[in-house]
């Protein structure tokens, strides 16, 4: 837990001269206060440990058990702080450490055997360098020598940080850290002086567009719902994110809550609702709890119930546990199970800004889209409209994954090339493998390969590319994948997470994923009959993907073929090959594996024709032994269960 | 009337539709599953037929229907996790527990759960046991986690 | 207000507000569609009507879309089509192919598609869908396999019945439709009024078949095989076979039942009448008991079941008259075998209704007395007419024939039970004398006419008057149950049709009735009351004859025993 020695303010101070102070410039004295609260100068050394879900899950738990047990037993009056996650995944577990006059210093793969001797250092003022990742800029404090910059490693060169700025920076925990670096001050100074007419015009200047779908202006979709006249309206908030390699909303939640919720609170204000819902998804047990308790704090400090700051303002905001369906992410599903009801998409129209919670007005924004909201009031909304590009506004929060090497979450701003994040940002493929493709955007998004990947990241370029941006999570592929089986796995998810209700989409998504099945298995005993159905299958998945495309209810269905299309585009030779050859170059589909014995290693032990479950090994005992391929199914037992490596595929 | 039960029911107002997931999540974490008994429970608090609520129920991952083992070995089958062949790991634990996903080992030391992701793409393939990550794992890692599981019990 | 759409590069005028569907509609343009259903708020699920709108990325499904001034649209452009056909496509390519087996060959609407959209060749091909038979219920036979998951039967019975039975279960590809718990029919709470076969496009849904056992006991020279038929089918069997809806050819019933070899022919009208006068007394009877709640009617199997599971603080509120058809069955295997010599126990007694709930009620343990059920088998209109054709009988050149003596005579009044009260219509008719008083002249009481779900009169007999009230559509009867459970009911008598409009419109008649083929169903019934001389069931000389012979008279012991019934709560899952 962390203590709150370096608080050197009350609740009083932060709110009537800080929150309070509607001038652009806070007294120097103020000023001076806050700057021990943000840790921008610090009295003693403080130990910084991620424990966001990726650092918990990397070991930072013990590494946290390890920090106290050290400073503890060496009697050292240093602050440990538990910070959210600075998106830099692949170093997990993260530790920094400020001591007093220098600057901050990040290290990597904390383990809690490495700390005492990390620790042993940087309290000698020698830095393990191995260890360490880099040092943060600042001019008024010392830097340590010898150690790069943060700011200047390619992880961090191409990104813009706005809604990552508090991110392992500050105690998500503490809503005086988020007052202290400018936080809740412009919502305040909103609901104090601004109409709702305004404060929508100002976010729709902004060029803001939803970051969870069709890229539609924020600013607008509040206007609609602000201008229906009605008793009572709601804002949702979806963080029900459940999209298979995306995470950023949790991040973003665990780290800088409050961003969050002001956002949240601006956004009522401007739709002129007393109530905001946030639809979380159920695994995200830190999150909840950090959400939780952010909300209380700022309760207790009168943001949020009623008659905010006497100014008339009322809003309460309720957390409700999504109960785990991805197609709840559509805004007209998530309000039917928020009614306690299948999440099924409804029709539009009504949309949900005309009639949707309860039959009222509803705005539902992402979290993402809401974080934004804040550092526009506070920078003006053409200091947003001039990042990004002509078409897109604002930065967006990326996830890279899969064969990268850099893994973790990045915010870039809009229009940066997707080639720039894979190679510069993510450092490119690992173990010098080569690059085949980016998927982008989970399961509705598609894949980028070529000289495609030269494309702005942005939601019209990218369209153009038939790809959708979705949750911002992208998957590097390298040349030990395979794009069919890549494929499969989305179709398998979507069958699985398509509501059901309508035909092209529930259907459709199981045809093709039955068409994925086929192509990836052998011809053990397939007669022409059924050699000629598969091909009728793969012919028809065009025409599937295209109705799918047209006809479906939701954009779950409407996005669903994207991956298809897209993989058709680039990678026709590799259907292709899985079709006419029967073979997976990349050797992930197992079925058409291949396995042959190798005369020197096989030791003619017997264990492998016993476990062959088609009695396709045949041989005398003590001799090699070998495999008969019309037999063989590829599921690859032999292969597992050898002891002398004997096995491989062809 | 399972007093359990009522106790959870009278946390929320009666008849409200809008609470049926709350109560049927703080009926799943406090028993482990929702039985038929509870959903009737549920039903009747609510005004809602059995019938909705089982449909309901059933759309969306959360909720089981039997009680999940000592051990819930939830795996993790995102994108990365599958790249990372977590498919392998995922056939190998339903060959070593006798059990698929949803599922409940007889003698109810093991159950099995898939995620859309957690959220360690660093760390993939990943599972979770009870609380427990277990981290960029192989398919031949698996049999020693389970045995160690198993062990654990017999001591 | 009008608005201006172009459609097919045509000007056409819609209402303002309407969705393009009804505008396309009203234009002579026909769209096709499953999900849809006249009077249910469209929920987009299927995407059959999907049309073209110009500036619109997707298609658009007209069923929920609202006109626009100047909407552009093309109904049927090569990618509207396109898709429609692929949609059916994908609905064929996991469908099992034994359509020349199942029960709705030639009237299933997924057949009727594939026939206008063309489908000729299977182009996609699919896992076939394998799903467990469900068996269970008396009534109700369910095929998830052919089920297409539009959703038809979930709507009607949570909107139209208010019962429940039917969700959604499950999510993506593995969607399925089921009960509470997924539990087979004949454990939940199912009332088996059959109107979710009414619905069903498919042959997902239908009515358990009982022709073989009739064929058998035709066969079998040592039964004597009764068969009684209720008003309602006589005035829809027609539509089975090419008629146009209206039309009663109860004398072409009674024609072809003989040539069959039905050794007797009776009429569950005369049961009607019998009802009729049991009722009255009992209503009379309660009336000077001074009961505050209603009397509720007990002749529609659906509700008595609904009543048994979800109503059991108001059990004892049901009248206890059988309905007409297990009357008539408790006659027939207790007191006619006095009259014709036939040996109880050779009698096999089927019943024709429009109502897949009677099969079920004639299963009742209620519903047998000394091991012998009142009924046997319980055919469908739709079976009988199956049952006809399979005999090879022409109805075209049928002679009509009068039902056999003495259970075929009947009042007008009794036919008029087929209609959502009629009953109450008939008991009107018939309470005055039950009173004590005089017959009135029978007049048309026309607040009780028409389909409305919730229908009341009022008769004054001297100086007390009786309040009745007449509720078709089981969803329209909670509002009603719940007065009386609040003790504010003012009614004397409630009539409850599970089905909306009554009998007539039965879950066991002709598939495809809209609501003016019900309409023509019951104006043919009360056409048959215009022309009637016996109008009245205290007048009908075979209900006197059983009176005076065998009953003693209304509410005696004998005809407690032989004409009543009782009820006891079930235990389901609510």
């Amino acid at each position: 837990m962390a203590s709150k020695t370096h608080i050197s303010v009350d609740k009083e101070f932060l709110v009537n001269e800080v929150l309070r102070n509607e001038s652009v410039e806070l007294p120097p004295d103020t000023e001076r206060k806050l700057k021990y609260v943000r840790r921008d100068k610090v009295k003693v050394p403080v130990v910084f440990i991620g424990t966001g879900s990726c650092g918990l899950i990397s070991g930072a738990g013990g590494t946290l058990e390890e920090a106290k047990k050290y400073l503890s037993e060496r009697n050292i009056g240093a602050e440990i702080v538990e910070t959210g996650c600075t998106g830099f995944c692949s170093m997990e577990p993260m530790v920094e450490v400020q001591l007093p006059g220098k600057t901050r210093i990040s290290f990597r793969h904390v383990t809690p055997e490495k700390l005492p001797f990390i620790l042993d250092g940087i309290f000698n003022n020698i830095v393990p360098e191995e260890h360490a990742i880099g040092q943060y800029k600042n001019k008024s404090l010392e830097p340590w020598k010898n150690v790069a910059f943060i700011e200047e490693l390619p992880y961090y060169t191409l990104q813009y940080r706005n809604l990552m700025k508090n991110w392992g920076r500050i105690n998500p925990y503490s809503i005086e850290e988020y007052i202290a670096s400018g936080g809740y001050r412009p919502y305040v100074k909103i609901i104090r002086n601004y109409t709702h007419a305004e404060v929508c015009d100002i976010v729709e200047k902004s060029g803001l567009q939803g970051r969870g779908g069709g890229g539609f202006l924020t600013g607008k979709k509040w206007k609609v719902a602000h201008a229906v006249i009605a008793d009572q309206r709601y804002l949702l908030c979806n963080a029900d994110e459940s999209d298979p390699g995306g995470f950023a909303n949790r991040a973003m939640i665990e780290s800088d809550p409050h961003r969050l919720i002001e956002g949240i609170l601006i956004a009522a204000y401007a739709v002129g609702t007393s109530k905001a819902w946030i639809s979380i998804r159920n695994d995200y047990r830190i999150a909840i709890d950090r959400l939780e308790r952010a909300i209380e704090r700022a309760r207790d400090y009168g943001l949020v119930g009623h008659n905010v700051f006497n100014s008339g303002f009322n809003i309460d905001i309720i957390i409700r546990k999504g109960p785990g369906a991805f197609v709840c992410g559509e805004e007209t599903a998530m309000i039917n199970s928020l009614e306690g009801k299948r999440g099924m998409p409804r029709p539009k129209p009504p949309y949900p800004a005309v009639s949707g919670l309860f039959g009222k007005p509803t705005v539902v924004n992402n979290v993402e889209t809401l974080s934004n909201i804040p550092a526009i009031f506070e920078n003006g909304p053409d200091w947003f409209n001039e990042i990004g590009n002509e078409s897109a506004k604002g930065t967006k929060i990326l996830v890279l994954s899969g064969k990268i090497i850099n893994h973790g979450v990045i915010e870039v701003p809009l229009g940066t090339k997707v080639k720039d994040l894979v190679f510069v940002a993510g450092q490119g493929i690992p173990d010098n493998k080569e690059f085949k493709a980016v998927q982008v955007g989970g399961p509705s998004g598609g894949f980028l390969a070529g000289e495609d990947i030269d494309v702005p990241y942005d939601f019209q370029s990218l369209a153009s590319k038939g790809v959708y941006m979705g949750s911002g999570g992208m998957v590097v592929l390298d040349q030990e994948c395979c794009i069919i089986d890549t494929v499969k796995y989305f179709m398998n998810f979507i069958q699985q997470e398509s509501c059901g209700k309508c035909i092209p989409c529930r259907e459709g998504t199981g045809r093709m994923l039955e068409v994925f099945e086929n192509i990836t298995k052998r011809p053990v005993d397939e007669d022409r009959h059924s050699t000629l159905e598969r091909f009728k299958g793969v012919m028809q998945l065009e025409n599937l993907a295209g109705v799918i495309k047209d006809t479906s209810l939701c954009g779950l269905g409407q996005k669903a073929p994207n991956t298809v299309i897209s993989s058709l585009n680039y990678f026709r030779e590799e259907y292709e090959e899985h079709i006419f050859d029967r073979k997976c170059t990349a050797g992930v589909c197992r079925e058409l594996r291949l396995y042959y014995i190798s005369v020197d290693k096989c030791t003619g032990c017997t264990i492998c024709a016993q476990k062959c479950p088609e009695s396709a090994i045949i041989g005398t005992k003590r001799h090699p032994f070998f495999i008969v391929e019309e037999k063989c199914t590829g599921c690859g037992i032999c292969y597992d269960v050898c002891k002398f490596n004997a096995i491989s595929v062809k | 009337m399972d007093e359990r039960t009522s106790a959870i029911l009278a946390k929320y107002p009666r008849g409200h539709r809008d609470c049926l997931i709350p109560i049927l999540q703080d009926i799943q974490e406090f028993f482990g599953y929702l039985s038929e008994a509870s959903l009737v429970e549920v039903g009747r608090y609510l005004d809602l037929p059995a019938g909705k609520i089982f449909g309901l129920a059933t759309f969306y991952n959360q909720f089981r229907f039997e009680p999940a083992g000592r051990y819930h070995i939830r795996l993790c089958h995102g994108t990365s996790c599958h790249v990372s062949e977590s498919a392998r790991i995922i056939r190998e634990l339903e060959k070593i527990l006798g059990i698929r996903p949803g599922q409940t080992s007889r003698d109810g030391m093991f159950s099995m759960e898939l995620v859309a992701c957690m959220g360690a793409c660093h760390l993939a393939p990943l599972i979770q046991v009870n609380e427990v990550h277990h981290t960029s794992i192989k398919p031949e890692d698996l049999k020693d986690i389970i045995d160690s599981y198993i062990h654990g019990e017999e001591e | 207000m009008f608005v201006k759409i172009e459609v097919n590069n045509k000007l056409i005028k819609a209402r303002k507000g309407e969705t393009i569907m009804s505008a396309l509609e009203s234009n002579g343009i026909m769209i096709p569609s499953i999900c849809a259903m006249k009077d249910f708020t469209p929920t987009g699920a299927c995407r059959m009507c999907v049309v073209e709108i110009e500036g619109k990325q997707g298609l658009v499904p007209s069923c929920s879309e609202p006109v626009n001034e100047w909407m552009k649209i093309k109904t049927h452009s090569p990618r509207v089509i396109r898709s429609r056909k692929t949609i059916v496509e994908l609905l064929l390519s996991n469908h099992p192919d034994d359509c020349l087996y199942c029960d709705r060959n030639g009237s299933c609407e997924l057949q009727g598609l594939a026939e206008d959209l063309n489908v000729r060749e299977r182009r996609i091909v699919g896992k076939k869908n394998k799903y467990k038979l469900d068996h269970s219920s008396p009534a109700i036979v369910r095929d998830p396999a052919k089920c297409i998951l539009c959703g038809r039967c979930v709507r009607m019975c949570d909107e139209r019945l208010a019962v429940f039975t039917l969700d959604f279960i499950n999510r993506g590809n593995s969607t399925i439709i089921g009960t509470a718990c997924n539990k087979d029919l004949n454990f939940s709470n199912c009332i088996s009024c059959g109107q979710c076969i009414m619905v069903c496009p498919t042959g997902a849904l239908f009515e358990k078949d009982c022709l073989p056992e009739v064929e058998d006991a035709l066969h079998n020279s040592d039964k004597n095989v009764i068969i009684q038929y209720d008003p309602s089918v006589g005035v829809a069997l027609a539509e089975e076979f090419g008629l146009k809806p209206g039309k009663d050819i109860s004398g072409l019933i009674h024609a072809a039942l003989r040539k069959i070899g039905f050794d007797k022919v009776f009429d569950t009208s005369f049961a009607a009448d019998l009802v009729t006068t049991e009722l009255s007394h009992q209503l009379v009877a309660r009336k000077k008991q001074k009961v505050k709640k209603p009397l509720l009617s007990s002749c529609c199997p659906a509700w008595i079941k609904f009543a048994e599971q979800s109503c059991t603080d108001i059990l004892s509120d049901i009248s206890s008259c059988k309905s007409p058809q297990q009357m008539l069955g408790a006659v027939i295997k207790t007191v006619y075998p006095g009259i014709s010599g036939f040996d109880p126990g050779s009698i096999f007694s089927v019943a024709v209704t429009p109502c897949t709930a009677k099969k079920f009620e004639a299963q009742r343990e209620e519903m047998t007395k000394k091991g012998l059920s009142d009924i046997d088998a319980v055919l469908t209109t739709r079976q009988l007419a199956r049952l006809i054709k399979l005999y090879g009988i022409d109805m075209s050149q049928v002679e009509p024939e009068i039902a056999d003596e003495p259970y075929g005579v009947r009042s007008s009044s009794g036919k008029l039970f087929g209609c959502a009260g009629g009953m109450t219509e008939s008991v009107m008719r018939t309470l005055p004398w039950a009173a004590g008083g005089k017959d009135p002249e029978p007049s048309r009481i026309a607040e009780l006419r028409g389909i409305k779900g919730k229908k009341e009169a009022v008769l004054k007999i001297g100086k007390t008057s009786y309040k009745f009230a007449v509720i078709s559509g089981l969803a329209n009867a909670l509002p009603v149950l719940e007065t009386i459970r609040a003790g504010t009911c003012d009614y004397d008598f409630i009539e409850i049709m599970a089905c909306a409009g009554g009998c007539i419109n039965g879950g066991g008649q002709p598939i495809g009735a809209d609501e003016n083929v019900v309409k023509a169903r019951m104006k043919a019934l009360y056409g048959l009351d215009e022309k009637e001389i016996i109008r009245l069931a205290q007048k009908n000389p075979k209900i006197c004859e059983l009176y005076d012979d065998f009953l003693g008279g209304p509410l005696s012991e004998k005809s407690r025993d032989v004409l009543h019934t009782t009820y006891s709560v079930r235990k389901v899952l609510l």
